[in-house]
Order: C-alpha cells, then structure tokens, then sequence
C-alpha cells in the first residue's frame, strides 16, 4: 500500500523530539502513539512533535495528541507541536487544537517555548 | 439539456490498511471534479473518517468484509456514498463533546463526525437495523 510511515524520536536531557514523516491515518496512528507512550515510559514529559514531514493526519492522529497530553501536562511536561504545512493544519485549526496546543514553526521555538510558563487549566 | 455525471466506485478489503488507497482514489474524483486542492484535502478527510468508522466501529476490523465507496458527480455537486452491512448506530445519540472535555476525559476518539460535518456541505445517515448503513455526504461544485 503507498502509506509509507516511519517515526523517528530523538531524546535529549531536557527533551524528547517525535518527527513524524508520511501520512498518519486510523491505520498508523497506533504506532505514533506506541512512540508518544515510549518517551513517556521513560520519564520524559516535555515533548515535540515535528510535523515538518507529516503529509496528512485524520482524527486518529489527532486523538493521540489528546490522549496524553493531559497526563504529561500533570507532570509539568507539554506536548509542543511544530512544523506543520498550511495543508496538514487544516484538521487541527477546524477542531480548535490552537487554543489548547502550542503550535511552533520549528524545533527550535518549540524548545524555547518550554522555557515560558503556561498555566492550561485556564484554557480549558 | 443534456445532463453530466460520470460515477467512480471503489471496493477494498475492510482493513485499515486500505485508507491510503481510499484517500487516493477520492482526491483523482475531487481532482476531477474541478476542486481547488485544499478543496481535495477536505473532501479526501471526510471520506477518510468515514470508512474508518466502518472498519473499525461497523465491521470491528474483519478484513474479510469490503468496504465500497462511490462518488459521482454531476452539474451541482460531488457526492460520496459509503454503505456497510456491519454494527449500525444512531447518528443523533453520537456525543459532540468539546474538544476540552475530551482532552479532560484522555480521550482519543469522538471528532471523526464533527470533522465530517465540518468539512463537507452535506453529511446525512440512513440507518436500518440489521440491514444497512448507509452514509451520504456532498460538497457543491461552485463553492470552488
């Protein structure tokens, strides 16, 4: 099937980078979640996602980010968001994921945007 | 006058697997329909979400059942028919929750549907109980 997918995460002290690259459906969002709950397992709560190769993603991808990001938000972490294509932000703008979601040109603003407080309860 | 339609109909094996496929053969339809691409992508969304509601939620991800998706397309509009014979619901008792409420309760699910509704111009079920569910959405031509 032409759905190539692969994920590619690189941790720091302070960090843990997600880059996602293809296309993430009902079919491979499983695996963008196994990669989200493995940083978590190991005791890292300040991610990014890279989107800056991500071609498409549908609810499915969409709920990972909703699935944990209370859980590392309680432990003082945050699930940043970078790098999406005018195209890809398109699902996330309609659900309303930018006032609930820091959303970052590119790794580098994301880590810096660790560094300023956010308090989210206000958000919800 | 004469009337213009031209038909398109896809038949795959109920896996999730198959979604890329779907998502291709929808956006060559919409592509052909004239629409812009981010017109494409919206359309390519919905239908998407739509037979991934079917495998996983009417046919539990039995490979061995097809999923078929027709589109058609005429003067006025580009509509998309997805039929199952699988787990029918009712659309009208689907929670709509906020995104906040659902981000509260770790929940991963449950915008599928606001996405549809959001992203096509018509988006109507028709459930019969143990004998079809049947999902037609449409998306008008001139709106470009």
């Amino acid at each position: 099937m032409p759905n190539p997918f692969s994920i590619l995460t690189e941790t720091e002290d302070d960090f843990a980078v997600i880059k996602l690259d293809g296309a993430v459906d009902a079919h491979t969002a499983p695996q963008f979640e196994e990669a989200v709950q493995n940083v978590i397992d190991e005791g890292q709560n300040n991610i990014i996602v890279d989107c800056e190769k991500l071609t498409y993603i549908s609810s499915a991808g969409l709920g990972v980010f909703m699935g944990f990001v209370e859980e590392v938000r309680d432990a003082d972490g945050d699930i940043k968001i970078c790098g999406l294509s005018e195209k890809v932000k398109q699902p996330f703008e309609i659900l309303g994921f930018e006032s609930l979601f820091h959303f970052c040109p590119d790794v580098e603003s994301a880590k810096d945007k660790f560094s300023e407080p956010t308090n989210w309860e206000e958000a919800y | 006058m004469e009337t213009f339609e031209r038909k398109f109909a896809l038949q795959v094996p109920s896996s999730t697997e198959n979604l890329a496929l779907i998502r291709e053969f929808v956006a060559s339809a919409a592509k052909q329909a004239g629409f812009a691409e981010k017109e494409i992508g919206k359309i390519e969304l919905a239908v998407d979400e739509a037979c991934a509601n079917v495998i996983e939620h009417a046919y539990g991800n039995d490979a061995n059942k097809e999923v078929i998706v027709r589109a058609k397309l005429d003067e006025r509009e580009f509509s998309i028919d997805i039929e199952d014979t699988g787990i029918g619901f009712n659309p009208a008792t689907v929670d709509q929750e906020e995104l906040e409420q659902l981000i509260n309760k770790r929940k991963t699910g449950g915008l599928g549907m606001r996405l549809m509704k959001t992203l096509m111009d018509e988006v109507r079920y028709d459930i019969e109980p143990g004998k079809k569910n049947a999902l037609h959405m449409s998306k008008r031509l001139n709106k470009g």
